[in-house]
């Protein structure tokens, strides 16, 4: 690899970019953040392109020993890449969604947005345990001034609980990382990923990461914090929590609970299908009678998060390949849904879904899109959803029928409630004056779905792309749990020997990640 | 032992004290007119002796060398690294001071003495090697702030702060001092390492309540729990200049001492004192949370954050290592930054006519009157609280790192749980700043010398911060060694 600091390079970018934000006028900052957020765009494009695929675990890597007790250590693997792409492609988007809405202290909203995504891609990007550590939380000062500054009318509320949950969860986090570093003395995640931490002392290490990734996840029954903040939030503000900071509860668990701890893993596995079950049925239940439009679609994230969180302790390849998927398309779906609520909230500003109804004959651009978007959270066939939620479930249903079956059924629910949502406020009769008055999507709108469209179209019909940069990572993860692997209840027997025999025992063996 | 070398090496207190004499026959002789330039000269006189200090820590120097007067006083790497922020504290009193006093009239010529000589008697402190040498310098500190305190002669509040302080401040010295008596009692000597010597092995019940008792005194000094009472009353009530000076440099000077004490009188008996430490830190940092979040005058706010802040710090000594020492003195640097920083913003919050602003909710909408004051009480805020990327993190961090190293993992667990609480608080005042309606209260105008050292307090506390760990990581290094009794 080049020894250019790229990874710097796209933290650096929207920090400066931030800073000129806060001294500039209203127009002058949207301009501003949008070119950064375009031009980190443009770096992460050039990332992607330049990643090789099959090539070294570990590249772009950057060491600096600046610090006392940490560096700044920088470097991404295929799934770091995925997420950061995701990050940077959902930034510019959630600037445009903010271009008219947001009018008041434009410049420091700008600035917490570039903030928030130089955090992220520090999170994605880090190598240093500490690092990681500092982006992490970091991210909670932006957010919280997002959600009380500009958010709705209960936005303190919210904001409090987003900030205290998700910090209590992390000072533990904090606490187990401290020992880890004493015991293997180094802070470097590569090398900590390859450490084998005594049994004992995975069990109590694995809980304080868990506690700190199921509140960011979250899953259910700490999911309480979510569905108030994305309520209150600007809708910029819910794409970015949707779309990427969810995904660092994922992320952590692919990074740091698996790989560092997996006898733990292993023997809380039953816990996490527990939380997951009773998330996917339970959210998906309160999903069903929700007024709220970004309410519903909140808690549709928990339940969506359940499959990722199934997927990654399914112990397979399927699973975590799936899990990921789930989490990019996720990322993707449910920024574009509160995109979609943030549309019609600008124009009616309100978000009961008893006032809107018959969309499509006034708006039916929009109900296009709605419709697209709509289908891929319930995983048609074609979209992005399809493809991580049958993987996942492919996975887990190796380990547990059970639980498959439970969250198979989750999917059932999610098609009922986004189809009822859609009824509701797409079709039947036009009973508002001012919703039926409601006009279509204009340039700015259309410019931010329509690359949404193409990439949930895209991962769904052809998602080798995205996964051909992880395979092999996913296939180094799953070589590590092997040891810890639990024996699946379901007991496959292989059917008549097929010709192509390697597929089956081995769906990721090495030449796959060739092509 | 020759007198020559004990006299050079008490250099910078001759220094204070000769300089302090002068002044204050210049105060007398001047009046009240000559407190400016006073000032300036008291300031001139502590950057003076802060580079005559200076070369002890980046010397490391410990041990023999460092001993003055026959094991009385130690000039070492340690209390050289606390002489230093107790002047950089010092030097940010004096600083702010005038502009303050000056609008009630009250600037006074003998403030700057007062703080020289209080200084001193820190300097006398940190650098005791005996339970004598550290009772003069405790006394000769805590005299000056008792008029320091009480320094708004017609303000009934600052009056009553004196008061109370001097009651509670006398009560302290009279239980270290029966404390003392009993260590004496049972060591048959008042030098540190006497006593370390002489406690080994089991300990007799009249040293184990010599042991409490001393600690019980020193914890009144930092106002740690249970002994923290005046700490919220005296901050309100003292004029904010002197507050902010309480706030750091005695601190600095009492955990130092603390430190000494604990670890080099008592290092040989470090199971019994640490129970009482690891109490304190808990008690401190769940009862500094606590009382904080009903407070409504953002002074006492701020006093409840330096208690909760001396609970983080005594983890770093509940861990009895180097390496907690180093942290904690690594905490206090910052600790120094945040909390001048903070009550530097507190003297700049005037209403239009020049008014002091203390109670919080008049803070309400601050974000939008004046941005970049609201923007640097939020970061000092956020940093009080140890979210990264601001430095208070680094503090946490290093003192909770010494805990889990020295397996004290229960500890630090409850103590960083505990700091969600104290994290409530601090969002409160960030919340009222920025997500409020703004009221149009605190408006006036600040003095340019009060916007420079606030500038300096929050580029420390920024994330550049973190630029600077290895260096001061190295000098915390270096006077932990110190006082572990060299490398």
């Amino acid at each position: 690899m080049s020894g250019f600091p790229i990874l710097s390079l796209m933290i650096f970018l929207p920090l400066v970019a931030g800073i000129v934000c806060l001294f500039a006028s209203s127009e002058q900052a949207r301009v501003i953040a949008l070119g950064a957020t375009l031009l980190d765009l443009a770096l992460g494009l050039l990332l992607w392109n330049q990643y090789d695929i099959g090539g070294a675990q570990w590249q772009f890597t950057e060491k600096l020993p600046l610090f006392a007790g940490f560096s700044w250590a920088l470097g991404i693997d295929g799934i770091a890449l995925m997420l950061l792409m995701l990050s940077v492609f959902l930034m510019p988007i959630c600037i445009g969604a903010s271009w008219i809405s947001i009018d008041k202290r434009v410049g420091e909203y700008m600035a917490a947005f570039l903030l928030m995504e130089a955090l992220m891609i520090g999170v994605f990007a880090a190598q240093d345990l500490f690092l990681f550590y500092i982006f992490f939380e970091a991210g909670l000062i932006p957010m919280y001034l997002i959600i009380g500054v500009w958010g709705g009318a209960d936005r303190i509320y919210a904001s409090y609980k987003f900030f205290l949950y998700t910090l209590f969860g992390s000072v533990l986090m904090l606490i187990a990382m401290l020992w880890m570093v004493n015991e293997a003395g180094t802070t470097d995640i590569p090398t900590l990923m390859a450490y084998d931490f005594a049994p004992e002392a995975q069990t109590w290490l694995w809980l304080a990461f868990f506690a700190s990734f199921a509140v960011k996840m979250p899953m259910w029954p700490v999911h309480t914090w979510l569905p108030d903040a994305h309520v209150q939030a600007p809708t910029a503000g819910s794409v970015i929590l949707a779309g990427v900071l969810l995904k660092m509860g994922g992320y952590g668990f692919i990074r740091f609970s698996l790989p560092m701890f997996p006898e733990a893993s292993a023997q809380f596995a039953w816990l996490v299908f527990g939380l997951s079950m009773a998330a996917v049925i339970i959210t998906s239940l309160i999903a069903l009678v929700q007024h709220d439009m970004k309410k519903l679609i909140a808690y549709s994230s928990v339940a969506h998060m359940a499959i990722v969180t199934i997927g990654l302790f399914a112990f397979n390849v399927q699973g975590l390949e799936g899990a990921m998927i789930v989490m990019l398309s996720h990322g993707l779906v449910s920024g574009a849904l509160f995109l979609a609520v943030g549309v019609i909230y600008d124009r009616l500003h309100t978000r009961e879904i008893a006032r809107y109804g018959g969309l499509a004959i006034n708006m039916p651009y929009y109900a296009l899109f709605f419709m697209l978007f709509t289908m891929a959270s319930i995983g048609l066939p074609g979209t992005s959803g399809f493809v991580g939620e049958f993987l996942s479930l492919g996975g887990i249903y190796q380990v547990s029928s059970w639980v498959a079956l439970v969250c198979t059924t989750g999917i059932i629910l999610g098609a009922a409630y986004m189809l009822y949502l859609y009824r509701r406020v797409i079709f039947g009769v036009q009973t508002n004056a001012d919703a039926a008055a409601m006009p279509d999507l204009d340039l700015r709108e259309w410019l931010m779905m329509v690359p949404l469209a193409a990439a949930v179209l895209w991962m769904g019909l052809y998602p080798e792309s995205f996964l051909a940069p992880m395979r092999q990572d996913i296939a180094a993860l799953d070589a590590r749990l092997a040891r810890a692997k639990p024996e699946g209840d379901a007991k496959v027997t292989a059917g008549k020997p097929a010709e192509k025999k390697s597929e089956h025992h081995e769906p990721a063996a090495a030449p796959e990640g060739a092509h | 032992m020759d007198w020559t070398q004990s006299l050079t090496l008490v250099a910078p207190e001759e220094l204070l004290s000769v300089a302090g004499l002068i002044l204050l026959l210049c105060a007398a002789w001047r009046g009240d007119k000559a407190s400016r330039p006073i000032s300036w000269l008291a300031v001139a006189v502590l950057v003076v002796a802060s580079a005559m200090v200076a070369p002890a820590l980046c010397g490391g120097a410990s041990g023999q060398a460092s001993e003055a007067f026959f094991g009385q006083f130690r000039a070492d790497a340690f209390a050289s690294y606390a002489k230093l922020l107790i002047f950089a504290s010092a030097i940010a009193a004096l600083v702010v001071a005038p502009a303050y006093f000056e609008r009630v009239r009250a600037m006074r010529a003998e403030y700057p003495v007062l703080v020289l000589f209080a200084s001193l008697g820190m300097a006398i402190m940190v650098s005791a090697s005996n339970l004598m040498t550290l009772y003069i310098g405790l006394e000769m500190n805590s005299l000056a702030a008792y008029v320091l305190a009480a320094f708004l002669r017609g303000d009934e509040r600052s009056a009553e702060a004196g008061l109370k302080y001097f009651v509670l401040g006398a009560l302290a010295s009279g239980i270290l001092l029966f404390g003392m008596s009993l260590v004496y009692g049972f060591t048959g000597t008042t030098s540190y390492a006497g006593i370390a010597t002489a406690l080994t092995g089991d300990l007799a019940t009249g040293a184990t309540f010599g042991i409490v008792f001393m600690l019980a005194g020193l914890a009144f000094k930092i106002s740690a729990v249970p002994f923290h009472m005046w700490t919220p009353d005296v901050y309100q009530g003292a004029p904010t200049p002197v507050t902010a000076f309480f706030a750091s440099a005695p601190k600095v000077a009492a955990l130092a001492v603390t430190m000494r004490v604990a670890l080099e009188a008592f290092g040989q008996q470090i199971p019994a004192w640490q129970p009482i430490v690891i109490f304190a830190a808990l008690a401190s940092i769940v009862v500094g949370a606590l009382g904080a979040i009903g407070q409504q005058n953002i002074k006492r706010l701020l006093a409840y954050s330096s208690i909760n802040n001396v609970g983080f710090m005594l983890i770093g000594l509940a861990a009895a290592t180097p390496a907690g020492a180093a942290a904690m003195l690594v905490y206090l640097a910052i600790y120094v930054a945040m909390t001048v920083g903070s009550f530097v913003v507190v003297l700049m919050l005037k209403d239009q006519d020049g008014n002091p602003v203390e109670a919080i909710g008049d803070l309400a909408g601050l974000s939008s009157e004046r941005k970049v004051l609201a923007a640097c009480f939020a970061m000092l805020m956020f940093s009080l609280a140890g979210i990264p990327p601001l430095f208070g993190f680094w503090g946490k961090f290093v003192v909770f790192q010494s805990a889990v190293q020295a397996g004290l993992i229960p500890l630090a667990a409850i103590g960083i749980a505990a700091s969600v609480i104290g994290a409530f608080y601090y969002l409160k005042v960030v919340k009222i700043m920025y997500f409020d309606e703004p009221v149009g209260k605190a408006l006036g105008k600040s003095d340019w010398m009060h916007q420079a050292i606030l500038a300096l307090c929050v580029l420390a506390i920024s994330p550049l911060g973190y630029l600077a760990t290895k260096c001061l990581g190295h000098y915390a290094q270096l006077a932990a060694t110190a006082l572990f009794g060299g490398a």
